[in-house]
């Protein structure tokens, strides 16, 4: 297949009919070829998580199509599309369980796959304790020595290392970053972040990564996406991508974020300004 | 007071320390591992106690077992399925099949509030039939509920570090986890309060073979006992192989039943055992609470003084 993931005009109303409807998503479009690296720029409420949670499942869109790697997805249940799909979020305590020890915790998302647990009741042999060893090791954090420690004892950066390795140690068909590193300090925002970029180049994955850091924005994969007010309104790539520099991209935000600015000045005075 | 530990009745409090400890495995399941507070434990244990009475008086008393434990995994799966499929509150899901348990227990004990199984073989009368010697004849009924005990333990030991065990374990502490590990938490749920509805309804088959009868009102206030049993059980052990978990928790139900025979020793009147039960069991959830509250005190103190 040509599109590893393709979003066709998909919409999304939150509570239709009441005073907190909000429309998310507008009829929102986008293919992402194999291998392809997005990052999307957006300003809070942009819709950046909601098309995330459309990719996953947490809701059906009210209408459009996902199609991933092919399959048609759009009414696929959640835990179902999770076997492809990899999603971290900006809460590094979201995708550990804090009473299980690390090595637990591994194997869990290890016997996501298929062809790694042959019924529900397989267990984790030492191969396995070996192969998260390793896994681990690339970290250079030192976790493969603490494998039978709860994780509730790590720190945020630790963990959120470690549900980047889990979510790639079964190699998914795409990687959704939800801005992964926002909560973590400077130092360790850069250690997962090399990793990101490691693990991501070293799988040939496809991978959707929001940011709010303009730089990283343009420097990190071979795509920019910028969202505003639930549509896509920038999508650059190649040479133009590279021709673009931090101020082109606030200066792009600027303007569309300024239009819809304008059509409110106009509701609330009555005149139309240049 | 030294006497009381070799007496008939240190082995009476444990005997019914492995018996309700199940139980208190059953909580552990439900509410330590999966964080439902499952309410319809009083009336699983009724329902186990009669189907197991029903069978043995009927002849059957090894098929007791299985018949109490399925009859216990249908109790789990009504639970679940109004929580999962229905979208009941889990407490209310509990009280609901709680309170249908009751007539369903009544009758199950063929239309009467109470059965008796004396005059019947009961699994505890043939296996005193195996050996002549004095201190099998003393304890016979405790290495039976001993190694029925330590089979669950095993057993539970294996399946919790199995993909669905470890998903039923990480439900309750990241549901988003378990879904995002392609599981349905919807699933573990069921699977987990079956598991612990079978392990109750066990314990009260049981209890109808031990006491020899079964009574509508057996099931009450199991859940709080077995509560106690497991706060104790967990201040004990804390940490550790799952084996060694399910251990603590038995030890703590040994525990609780043993400090009530300790307390009964004071000659109190019967009405008093209930005051003395809810005294003992806000001891067992405060004290490790309490512990910290001094070591803080403590340093506190030890700080104010320096200064």
């Amino acid at each position: 297949m040509e599109y590893m993931l393709q979003i066709e005009n998909v919409t999304k109303t939150f509570n239709p009919g009441t005073v907190n409807e909000k429309t998310a998503l507008r009829n929102v479009s986008l293919n992402m070829k194999r291998g392809d690296f997005a990052t999307i720029v957006g300003s809070n409420g942009a819709g950046k998580s909601t098309l995330f949670n459309a990719i996953t499942g947490a809701f059906f869109t009210d209408n459009g199509k996902i199609i991933l790697d092919g399959e048609d997805i759009t009414f696929k249940k959640e835990h179902l599309r999770s076997r492809d799909i990899g999603h971290l979020f900006q809460d590094p305590l979201m995708g550990t369980a804090p009473h299980m020890t690390i090595e637990e915790n591994m194997s869990l998302a290890y016997l996501k796959a298929s062809y790694h647990r042959k019924s529900l009741f397989s267990s984790i042999t030492k191969k396995d304790k070996e192969f998260f060893r390793t896994q681990l090791a690339q970290l250079h954090m030192g976790l493969e020595d603490r494998m039978d420690n709860p994780v509730g004892l790590l720190s945020g950066g630790q963990r959120q290392a470690l549900t980047l390795v889990m979510a790639t140690m079964v190699t998914p068909k795409i990687l959704l970053l939800d801005e992964h590193t926002a909560a973590l300090d400077p130092a360790t925002a850069d250690k997962v972040l090399e990793l990101t970029r490691k693990v991501v180049s070293d799988n040939h994955l496809t991978c959707l990564m929001v940011t709010h850091n303009m730089h990283q924005a343009l420097e990190i994969g071979n795509r920019t996406l910028m969202m505003y007010n639930g549509t896509i309104i920038l999508d650059k790539q190649g040479q133009e991508r590279a021709s673009m520099s931090v101020e082109d991209l606030l200066e792009q935000f600027s303007i569309q974020a300024g239009k819809e600015l304008d059509n409110d000045r106009i509701l609330l005075s009555g005149k139309v300004e240049k | 007071m030294l006497q009381f530990f070799a007496g008939s009745q240190f082995i009476t409090s444990m005997e019914l320390g492995l018996l309700y400890g199940l139980v208190a495995l059953a909580l552990y399941i439900s509410f330590g591992l999966l964080n439902i507070a499952d309410l319809s434990t009083d009336g699983c244990f009724t329902l186990g106690c009669a189907v197991g009475a029903s069978l043995t008086v009927a002849g059957h008393p090894f098929l007791a077992v299985p018949a109490a434990m399925a009859a216990g995994v249908l109790s789990g799966y009504v639970t679940s399925f109004l929580q999962t499929k229905l979208g009941v509150e889990p407490i209310l899901a509990g009280i609901i099949v709680n309170t249908g348990l009751y007539t369903i227990n009544f009758l199950a004990m063929g239309s009467s509030s109470n059965l008796n199984v004396f005059g019947s073989d009961t699994i505890f009368s043939l296996a005193k039939k195996v050996s002549k010697a004095k201190w099998y004849k003393k304890t016979y009924t405790l290495m039976i509920l001993l190694v029925i005990v330590l089979a669950i333990c095993i057993i539970l030991h294996w399946f919790l570090n199995t993909t669905l065990g470890l998903s039923i374990r990480a439900t309750g502490d990241n549901e988003n986890m378990v879904r995002a590990s392609s599981i349905n938490p919807g699933f573990t749920i069921t699977v987990g309060l079956c598991i612990a509805s079978s392990l109750t309804a066990l314990s009260g088959c049981l209890l109808a073979q031990y006491q020899k009868s079964c009574d509508i009102n057996f099931g009450t206030g199991q859940v709080t006992i077995a509560l106690a049993s497991l706060m104790i059980g967990q201040t004990l052990i804390r940490r550790g192989p799952i084996f060694v978990r399910t251990i603590g928790v038995i030890l703590g139900s040994c525990l609780y039943r043993l400090i009530v025979a300790i307390a009964m020793k004071f000659n109190m009147p019967a009405e008093f055992l209930k005051l003395a039960s809810a005294i003992i069991v806000t001891a067992a959830i405060v004290i490790p609470y309490a512990k910290q509250k001094v070591s803080f005190y403590r340093r506190r103190m030890s700080r104010k003084a320096a200064n």
